[in-house]
């Protein structure tokens, strides 16, 4: 038992000598920056469909879903009768990124992107204007466009969106 | 008159020199062991203060010294100042007994690099290290919190057990050179190191040792992750700072003190004294450190019972086993 002990408290020693001429795992940040995974979630944007509107119909289910109220917008409508935010504004002093906004976003405008670098002296840099969040693209999905899918006729007519079939002509089932 | 005056210039100029190696060596030491704790952890350890985070004692010295000094409200005040001065105060005062070089002829007088040889200088080492449980236990005591507090009786009972052995293990190093004053002690040491003859006293030694200085895996007094820093958790910057120091001179005085006992102090072919010398502490404090980077911290009961039916009785007898043989010499 004694020798057991003993060969134990030594293959530690040896063990961590060892470890003392390994090169270090430590990524030093500044200087290194590794890329993050596509799906990190970190500042927020507001994206662009494909025709270069934006995106957002101000449904305020992002603000309703958003566990720390980081989110308030106040809605409009274009003269076309599409909806917008007339201003949109995101304090990221309190955002947590928990992601729930772009979950709750049914046209895929708000999103989370892997640029994490906030930091500011003044806490009221932190609050983001929508001119400071719209940008130029359509983020994870360059393709989808809300109102080519949902049926709303501002588009197109009945029945010629995306995976809409034709609607049905009720009097031509009559008896 | 005129020798009495050269003595205390000589004297005055001796404790400035070493005071101010000793903090320096102190303050680099806690890069040192920042830095060897990481590789052996395999991270970089300080790295941003200046080239290899070098400037990182004196960021820590500014911190330490620009915080506010907290004082809890229903603390023992007088006490609670006064403790860390304890600590400090003693690790230092250890060092004026240990020889750091051999003596060397100035203008015609010989010049000893030793700032005092008391001859009893081995008694005064042990009982000022006993000395420096009063601030361990009265900056527990003081501080009227109960982490402080279980640390500080953790402390003065572990100090107190371990202080035996550790006296008990210089007792052959006594009998062998026939004398309790340190420059003696390793003027016995002129043809072998103690630790040859004495490798048993050279262990038991060392284990008491750390334990007296609350290293890891002795560290129970301030136990981190039980008792939030043990006695020091009310201490806010310098004076936690003085404790931090304290904790590294006495790192350092450990050194020296057991390369005086065991390992023939600045004796040695080839180098300068000098070189011997440091070359021998930094030896022991990088074991000491490799071995913070290595062992777990122990549990209280295997503590005691290590101090108690372990090292004690084995000190012991390595003293009657040594009795004997130098007996069986002599005749």
């Amino acid at each position: 038992m004694f020798k057991e002990g003993l060969m134990g408290l030594i293959a530690g020693f040896v063990t961590t000598f060892k470890h003392l001429f390994r090169k270090p795992v430590t990524e030093q940040y500044p200087e290194y920056k590794r890329t993050l995974p596509a799906r990190s979630r970190a500042r927020i944007i507001l994206t662009r469909d494909p025709d270069g509107d934006e995106r957002c119909v101000a449904c305020y289910l992002c603000s309703a879903v958003c566990p720390v109220s980081c989110i308030s917008m106040q809605s409009a409508q274009r003269q076309d009768g599409r909806r917008y935010p007339r201003w949109f504004r995101i304090n990221f002093a309190r955002c947590i990124y928990c992601g729930l906004c772009e979950e709750a976003c049914p046209t895929l405008a708000i999103q989370l992107t892997s640029h994490f670098e906030t930091c500011e002296h003044d806490v009221l840099k932190l609050v983001a204007e929508k001119e400071d969040l719209l940008v130029n693209h359509g983020g994870k999905s360059h393709e989808y466009n809300f109102y080519r899918h949902a049926g709303v006729t501002m588009v197109g007519d009945k029945g010629t969106h995306i995976n809409e079939e034709k609607p049905i002509d009720l009097k031509s089932n009559l008896p | 008159m005129e020798t009495w005056v050269a003595g205390l210039i000589l004297l005055v100029i001796k404790l400035g020199v070493v005071l101010v190696v000793m903090l320096l060596v102190a303050a680099y030491l806690v890069w040192v062991e920042r830095k060897l704790i990481g590789r052996l952890q395999v991270r970089y350890g300080p790295n941003r203060a200046g080239r290899f985070g070098l400037f990182q004692p004196l960021a820590d010295l500014i911190k330490l010294a620009t915080k506010e000094d907290t004082v809890p409200g229903a603390a023992d005040k007088t006490i609670f100042l006064l403790a860390p001065a304890v600590v400090g105060t003693t690790a230092m005062l250890l060092f004026a007994v240990i020889p750091f070089g051999s003596s060397f002829t100035l203008w015609g007088k010989p010049i000893p690099m030793v700032i005092t040889d008391l001859n009893v200088a081995l008694l005064f080492a042990i009982a000022l290290s006993s000395l420096g449980v009063y601030g361990v236990a009265l900056g527990g005591w003081a501080s009227n919190s109960k982490y402080s507090l279980l640390g500080g009786i953790r402390g003065a009972a572990q100090m107190i057990s371990y202080e035996l052995s550790l006296g008990l293990s210089l007792v052959p190093v006594v009998m062998l050179a026939r004398s309790f004053s340190l420059v003696e002690i390793i003027n016995a040491q002129a043809r072998y190191p103690f630790i040859l003859v004495q490798p048993v006293s050279f262990l038991i030694f060392f284990v008491s040792a750390v334990a007296e200085i609350k290293r890891i895996p002795f560290d129970l007094p301030e136990a981190e992750n039980e008792l939030v820093a043990g006695y020091h958790t009310e201490y806010s910057g310098m004076r936690f700072g003085l404790f931090f120091l304290g904790e590294y001179i006495t790192l350092i005085v450990l050194g020296g003190l057991v390369a005086a006992f065991f390992l023939g102090g600045w004796r040695g072919p080839f180098l300068p004294p000098l070189v011997w010398f440091s070359l021998k502490v930094i030896g022991m404090v990088f074991v000491m450190i490799w071995m913070r980077g290595t062992l777990p911290r122990l549990r209280y009961d295997q503590l005691m019972s290590l101090g108690w039916k372990v090292l004690i009785p084995v000190a012991l007898l390595n003293i009657m086993v040594t009795g004997a043989v130098i007996l069986m010499m002599a005749s």
